[in-house]
């Protein structure tokens, strides 16, 4: 009887048991489920941006027998370097396409043979003509800057399959490239003129570098401000500070402007820097303040920590032989401390590189072509370049916009690398 | 550039104060027959450079705050009666034509002769003001190093002096953060005041209509523009809670399996992994939002026969949620850390399993913390900009469905202050308004989180 029931228990427990087991087995899978599927997002993230970006760093040339006629690039009979700059390149490459293709007479083709070649090809034969006047009156094979739809074409993102009407590159633009390609005329190389231009309406003429030095400054200006006031802060909090209530609303405050969304930043800069300081719009000096009062609260909250670690040991010895209290933090604790806040200061940096939306608010969002000179020129910085490419409907631009988040990426990945480092060997001390 | 040029000339003066001081100090200490200092010679040199620097730095500063204002009443002054018989606004936009010629902004086309001859009168006067200004602020300087310089006595304690101005600098610092706070609760503030003499705070807070852009001039018919902010509350509430279901999941989860089941190699590699999530820009993720996961998802109805928007709430609530996962996960992960070893072992050493212990004992224990980390989460994805911008739509759509598009808060800001702007009128000012709700929704967040997560940390310490 007795040992019936205890069998019974068992045989209960044991089905139960197996129920719970399969639940803890379960329940596991769930938990490496979440964990792959924070890995799969972010695969797929990177992977997206990375199979969209790569072909924006080549660009194709055509070969294009260039007649650098005298007459078709309008020039007088002695004419003069000024003369060189002002003729009518555009006209002289137009022959030679028409030249290349004899059987297209329609203008409306014209107009599409035009399209297979960049509107800078125009400038790039200018320099040379410019560098080199003995070339008027010859005949030359250049390579020209080819068409961002061209280009697209021939690196095969263009799918004949589709229907013509839906697609820019038109059939007899694609005979027309195919015949060069076979010709060997046609070649890919790597696009330098995104690292070295301006913003520019043509895809294929469209750099990062005035993006890229508006960021520049914008971080310098960050840094210059962020740094030593968000340093001294620290000092101040961790080692001067009495406990008062002044000390307390000092503390609450840095604790909530940490979580204030960065848009409220924006408008901070626009109301007070803009408004009513009147200092320009669009500058990375603006931006850049901006950016400092958004950081402050990361670059303030770290130096605490860095500070707070500095052995006892440290503030002891110093203020033992004599140092005063601010000698003993500036010669002894503040260098222990410094990899600690240095860490700090670059993933705030990191932060503010990456931001985009205060710097929306004060107007940091003009086409800028021009590389600025100093940090009250008008700029853009390479996160907002981002946004207004990621805007523009052309596949030219989708593909500069990847690469372009690209190079941002990749500095991010270094100012993290860098802040790494520095915890690594902060820890070994 | 004057203002440039005097702070460079300001600079370079207290490096040669500094190093008079110091000699000074030096010199003196000889004299006197070796009598030693109080302090090093170089504190001398800092007392000296700060007396050049400070007084002379706040001239400087408050000159140019008030430069403007003192060139705008001198050159209108010096306009005729009927010039300044105008309105404010006219007045306003007179003195800007004069001023950007004056400045060489414009040409002189479209300005009349009194406007040329002020604009000369303005070229003047700020030639002169410049010139005095950089006057003033070296003689403040030189003024303010040589009482430095006259007071330097061995008796003299430099160093106590110095270290006291250097505190005062580190105060100063660090009430930078509350001047921060003031500066966004005022701008807002004053702003927003200014909104809602012009359209009433009920309208704005129970209106069911949002169309600021009718109210782009003023003499169209229905030209008011209605300011009901309740669709972008709920459509901004629609992503987040979107945003929420991917990211609380996902993030609690990882976080259970990182700190209770992960070895300690797998947790090392795979939380630094995880957290590149937060470190990717916005604006990649509205990038990758807006091209790629509003299409598909777009793609993927259409294939079970339903009508998604192009930029439905649906999308950006999704990438906007991939985005917090590592918020999540941190937060929790402190929090369940936190629990103490003790419970866990009780729990395991009655029998239970490991994920019993986990629901039935380290959660519920856990429970207040966590929710303080969603209640962070959550003011994260209100305050989120890019991502919606890039990828949720403009139109104000009460509805709750995730497949239509829906407009933010923080969309309406960007679209109402970004391109040309008048600062007048209720359609700008209404950013502000927004901003103001923004910021105090967040602030009230942030601040039942952090009580929620600190009541619940002192439970266990």
């Amino acid at each position: 009887m007795n040992s019936n029931e205890d069998y019974r228990t068992t045989a209960l427990i044991q089905a139960s048991l197996r129920k719970r087991y399969a639940r803890e087995r379960r329940f596991r899978l769930y938990g490496m489920l979440a964990v792959l599927a924070g890995f799969v997002f972010l695969f797929l993230l990177l992977a997206d941006i990375i199979i969209k970006g790569t072909p924006a760093f080549t660009q194709h040339y055509i070969k294009v027998t260039v007649d650098f006629d005298r007459d078709s690039l309008g020039l007088p009979q002695n004419f003069t370097s000024e003369d060189l700059a002002r003729a009518d390149y555009g006209a002289v490459i137009k022959r030679s396409l028409r030249e290349m293709f004899p059987d297209v007479s329609i203008r409306a083709e014209k107009r599409r043979l035009y399209r297979l070649i960049s509107i800078g090809a125009e400038y790039s034969l200018r320099d040379m003509v410019v560098a080199d006047p003995a070339l008027v009156g010859k005949k030359r094979n250049i390579w020209l800057l080819a068409h961002s739809e061209a280009s697209s074409y021939l690196k095969g993102q263009v799918a004949a399959a589709t229907e013509e009407a839906e697609r820019k590159v038109k059939d007899v633009q694609m005979r027309w490239l195919n015949a060069l390609r076979e010709e060997g005329r046609t070649e890919l190389r790597f696009n330098t003129t995104f690292f070295l231009a301006g913003d520019s309406r043509e895809p294929e003429l469209a750099g990062i570098k005035a993006a890229l030095v508006g960021s520049l400054y914008t971080l310098l200006v960050t840094f210059c401000l962020a740094f030593p006031i968000g340093v001294m802060a620290a000092i101040y909090l961790e080692e001067f500070a009495p406990r008062n209530r002044l000390t307390d609303l000092i503390e609450i405050n840095i604790n909530n402007l940490a979580a204030v969304p960065s848009i409220v930043f924006g408008l901070l800069g626009l109301a007070v820097f803009i408004n009513f300081f009147e200092l320009p719009r669009s500058a990375p000096l603006v931006g850049g303040i901006v950016l400092a009062l958004m950081t402050l609260p990361t670059i303030i909250i770290t130096s605490r920590a860095a500070i707070q670690a500095v052995p006892p040991s440290i503030h002891e010895a110093a203020l033992g032989v004599g140092a005063s209290k601010l000698q003993t933090i500036l010669h002894h604790v503040l260098p222990v401390a410094m990899p600690g806040i240095l860490t700090g200061s670059i993933i705030g940096m990191a932060q503010a590189l990456g931001e985009t939306a205060p710097l929306l608010m004060i107007g940091m969002v003009a086409f800028i072509m021009e590389v600025p000179a100093g940090v009250t020129d008008p700029a853009t910085v390479l996160p907002v370049q981002i946004f207004l490419w990621a805007d523009s409907p052309e596949r030219g631009f989708t593909e500069k916009t990847s690469a372009a988040i690209m190079v941002l990426m990749a500095f991010l990945i270094m100012m993290n690398a860098a802040a790494v480092y520095l915890r690594r060997r902060f820890e070994r001390k | 550039m004057q203002t440039i040029t005097a702070f460079l000339v300001l600079i370079a003066f207290c490096v040669v104060s500094f190093f008079l001081g110091r000699t000074r100090s030096q010199l003196i200490a000889k004299t006197r027959g070796g009598a030693s200092l109080h302090s090093l010679p170089k504190h001398y040199g800092y007392m000296a450079a700060a007396w050049a620097f400070l007084p002379s730095i706040a001239i400087l500063l408050v000159w140019t705050g008030l430069e403007s204002s003192l060139i705008y009443s001198s050159v209108v002054s010096g306009l005729t009666p009927e010039v300044r018989a105008l309105s404010t606004d006219q007045l306003g936009l007179y003195y800007n034509q004069l001023q950007s010629f004056a400045l060489n902004q414009i040409d002189e086309f479209g300005l009349d002769e009194a406007q040329i001859a002020a604009a000369q009168h303005y070229r003047e006067i700020s030639a002169s003001l410049a010139y005095k200004k950089i006057i003033v602020v070296l003689v403040a300087a030189v003024a303010g190093a040589l009482l430095a310089l006259r007071r330097i006595k061995p008796t003299l304690r430099a160093r106590n002096h110095v270290e006291n101005m250097l505190e005062w600098m580190l105060f100063i610092c660090s009430f930078i953060a509350v001047l921060t706070t003031l500066g966004i609760v005022l701008s807002v503030l004053f702003e927003a005041v200014r909104f809602f003499q012009a359209v009433p705070v009920t309208d704005f807070l129970f209106g069911l209509q949002w169309s600021p852009q009718m109210a782009i001039r003023s003499d169209q018919v229905g030209a008011a523009g209605s300011f009901g902010f309740i669709p972008l509350l709920v459509g901004t509430l629609l992503i987040s809670i979107v945003a929420l279901f991917i990211a609380v999941p996902v993030g609690l989860m990882s976080a259970i399996y990182l700190s209770e089941y992960a070895s300690r190699r797998f947790r090392a590699v795979t939380k630094p992994v995880l957290e590149v999530l937060a470190g990717v820009p916005t604006v990649v993720y509205g990038f990758f939002a807006a091209l790629t996961v509003a299409p598909f998802i777009r793609r993927l109805g259409e294939s079970m026969g339903l009508s998604v928007a192009s930029e439905s709430a649906l999308a950006a609530g999704l990438v906007m949620g991939i985005m917090i996962i590592p918020f999540v996960m941190s937060l929790s992960d402190d929090i369940i850390n936190a629990v103490p070893d003790s419970l866990r072992e009780a729990s395991l050493g009655m029998g239970a399993t490991m994920s019993e212990t986990i629901r039935r004992v380290v959660l519920p224990a856990a429970l207040p913390g966590i929710v303080g980390g969603i209640l962070l989460a959550a003011s994260r994805a209100i305050g989120e900009t890019m991502i919606v911008v890039m990828a949720a739509g403009l139109s104000a759509k009460l509805t709750i469905n995730p497949l239509e598009a829906v407009t933010t808060i923080t969309v309406q800001i960007v679209t109402l202050l970004v391109g040309d702007q008048e600062f007048d009128s209720p359609k700008t000012l209404a950013a502000f308004a927004l901003g103001l709700v923004l910021f105090f929704v967040t602030l009230l967040l942030n601040i039942v989180a952090l009580y929620v997560v600190r009541r619940y940390r002192e439970q266990y310490e």
